[in-house]
């Protein structure tokens, strides 16, 4: 977004310390669930500490009811962590007014059934709702950012169908040129790769990588695939049971015995063509 | 790419106010007494250069007296049981809500009845019970539709139904307790009628009452109609784009139960306008809240000025409910929503 990157340049405070480039910082954060007010809780998350810079993919690694969605709701400030910090840009989420944080985080969750029908053009425009008063019409510039964001993601030719016409893959694209009007700092995706094909989810994470680089965007991505996080993720982050077994690049956090032990299953870590680790089904029979 | 503007909304408002303006005065002409146009452009001269006193006694009554301010009442009902079905629609995130549908009227009504028996003369006393009736009758529906913790689409229409036949059983009963003549005059409540007289006799004050009511609740609703659009989409993601959902949710609430009690206190339960005219108007002019408030209250307006008139004239010189037009109406495009969804 050519605009984009400037504005999202102009919104970064120097941080003290000097690291201009910090834009997530987790702090020994927790969370927990519980049934009732009072009663024990039945799933604690944390304590977590994690940083993610600008240009970084982060991956949220970790089997089923892990934590990993949890972990994602604190980052987006929709819950509030028990304890300990999640900053942005030197700010705790859970403090920011609902539409300042709108326009600092993008939150791609699993698509919900819409009840009317929308043109896609509508719907990427509601990315810009974070940016404008109550009632507000929108602009020509939202308008032109809004045809970026759906230039960036491929999906220009979409512009003028529904969103109910589109194929998985197509509506994928749609739903983060969304978040991408938005122009947040922060980009966090839910588990997208999950509706996808095997074509389909290289090429979303690529694209992924490439908005990282090119907006300095910090994306961070929960996800299930091992090997696809490897690739192409600056940055690990493991969860297990609530708890945070390891933190790290790919190559700290893929080792054998631990992924093993997380996921329950018998693998066999490799190093790839690309110097990264991979990760194969070890065969039992 | 084609964002709506201001202007298209207010061209598109006068355009429908166009068209009811034309019902209007094919509905003034009709019925028993019939009035020509020319009849009513030289006593809208007569009226406005001061020459009252040259219109005949009769059709001065019969226009000012009887179907003026029942063409007012109706565009009234309309305006707010459309804008009404319109917010319930969006607040439930179900495309068949409608306040008669949901058991609201009914509610309303009960309200409307209980005020009537324990407060006949107090001035306002009945919308007031009308939007309480309908406010904890929603409310009822709302935690009775959830399945799960989550709102579920027939479970929430099935309790509405079922509150609304529990709620007219008791009207049926406290109607027993009324005396004979009267009872002609309340079974409105049941059915929907624009023909219950005035509670005073200054009719202007009180059709300027009720019109401020609704200019303030359906203006309400107006200010959260683009956090409605983003709602509509999803509330989770209405949340990650910065709306405050659970304000949207409770302005929306107040302003949707108290149009129902309005149009209930003064006309009884009608059903369907707050279904057919939000779906209408959307077919015509998209799904946009910023646009289909404005649209839906209008259309609404000449949608039961339109029924009452046919109500009035169908049978004549016998009168139907018009609440038994609408249904006529509602009732077919209901069952067909249903199964379109289901499918």
């Amino acid at each position: 977004m050519s605009s984009g990157g400037g504005a999202v340049t102009l919104s970064q405070p120097i941080l003290p310390g000097g690291n201009a480039n910090l834009r997530l910082k987790v702090e020994q954060a927790s969370y927990a669930y519980a049934a009732t007010d009072r009663s024990a809780p039945t799933f604690t998350l944390g304590p977590a500490s994690f940083e993610a810079r600008q240009r970084e993919l982060v991956a949220i690694l970790g089997p089923n009811a892990s934590g990993k969605s949890t972990m994602l709701k604190l980052l987006a400030g929709l819950l509030k962590p028990l304890s300990g910090r999640i900053e942005v840009d030197g700010t705790e989420v859970s403090e920011l007014d609902l539409k300042v944080r709108a326009q600092k985080i993008a939150l791609v969750s699993q698509e919900s059934e819409l009840l009317f029908p929308l043109r896609v053009w509508e719907y990427v425009l509601q990315g810009r709702y974070p940016y404008g008063r109550r009632l507000r019409f929108e602009s020509d510039e939202d308008c032109l950012l809004a045809g970026n964001a759906l230039a960036q993601v491929g999906a220009d030719a979409l512009r003028d169908r529904w969103m109910d016409q589109l194929s998985g893959g197509e509506k994928q694209r749609v739903i983060l040129a969304r978040a991408l009007a938005q122009q947040p700092s922060l980009l966090l995706l839910d588990e997208p790769t999950q509706h996808l094909d095997i074509g389909g989810k290289v090429e979303l994470l690529r694209r992924l990588r490439r908005l990282a680089d090119e907006n300095r965007y910090t994306v961070i991505v929960v996800t299930h695939e091992l090997n696809l996080a490897a690739e192409f993720s600056d940055r690990i982050v493991l969860v297990h049971k609530g708890k945070f077994p390891r933190i790290g690049t790919p190559a700290e956090v893929y080792e054998r015995g631990l992924l093993e032990e997380v996921f329950e299953a018998p693998l066999e870590v490799e190093t790839g063509y690309s110097g990264r680790p991979r990760v194969i089904l070890r065969a039992t029979h | 790419m084609r964002p709506l503007t201001p202007q298209r909304i207010l061209g598109i408002c006068a355009l429908l106010c166009g068209v009811l303006f034309v019902v209007c005065v094919v509905s003034l002409r009709m019925g028993a007494y019939p009035i020509s146009v020319r009849d009513i452009v030289s006593t809208l001269f007569n009226v406005a250069t001061g020459r009252r006193e040259e219109i005949p006694v009769e059709f001065w009554q019969v226009v000012f007296g009887l179907r003026l301010p029942r063409i007012a009442l109706g565009i009234l009902v309309g305006a707010s049981l459309s804008t009404a079905g319109a917010g319930f629609q969006a607040l439930l995130r179900n495309p068949l809500a409608d306040p008669y549908v949901l058991g609201v009227s009914s509610g309303a009504a009960l309200g409307a009845i209980i005020s009537l028996i324990v407060a006949p003369h107090t001035v306002g006393a009945i919308q007031l019970a009308a939007f309480v009736g309908a406010a904890s009758t929603i409310t009822a529906v709302y935690f009775l539709g959830r399945r799960g913790g989550q709102l579920d689409s027939p479970t929430l229409l099935l309790a509405g139904i079922v509150a609304a036949s529990f709620l007219s059983a008791i009207i049926m009963f406290l109607l027993t307790m009324v005396t004979g003549s009267e009872l002609r005059s309340i079974a409105f409540w049941l059915m929907g009628d624009l023909t219950a007289p005035p509670p005073t006799t200054n009719v202007l004050g009180w059709l300027g009452f009720l019109f401020f009511v609704f200019i303030v609740a359906a203006g309400a609703m107006y200010t959260t109609s683009s956090d409605l659009n983003l709602i509509l989409t999803g509330e989770q993601e209405a949340k990650h784009l910065g709306v405050n959902v659970n304000r949207v949710k409770f302005v929306v609430y107040i302003a949707a139960s108290v149009l129902t009690g309005l149009a209930v206190s003064v006309s009884g339960a009608i059903g369907y306008v707050g279904l057919l005219v939000p779906h209408v108007m959307r077919m015509l002019f998209g799904t946009d809240y910023r646009m289909l408030i404005p649209t839906a209250a209008i259309g609404g307006a000449i949608a039961i000025v339109l029924a009452d008139t046919l109500a009035r004239t169908v049978m004549a010189p016998t009168e139907l409910p018009v609440g038994a037009m609408t249904a006529l109406a509602g009732a077919p495009v209901f069952i067909y929503l249903m199964r379109r969804r289901m499918r």
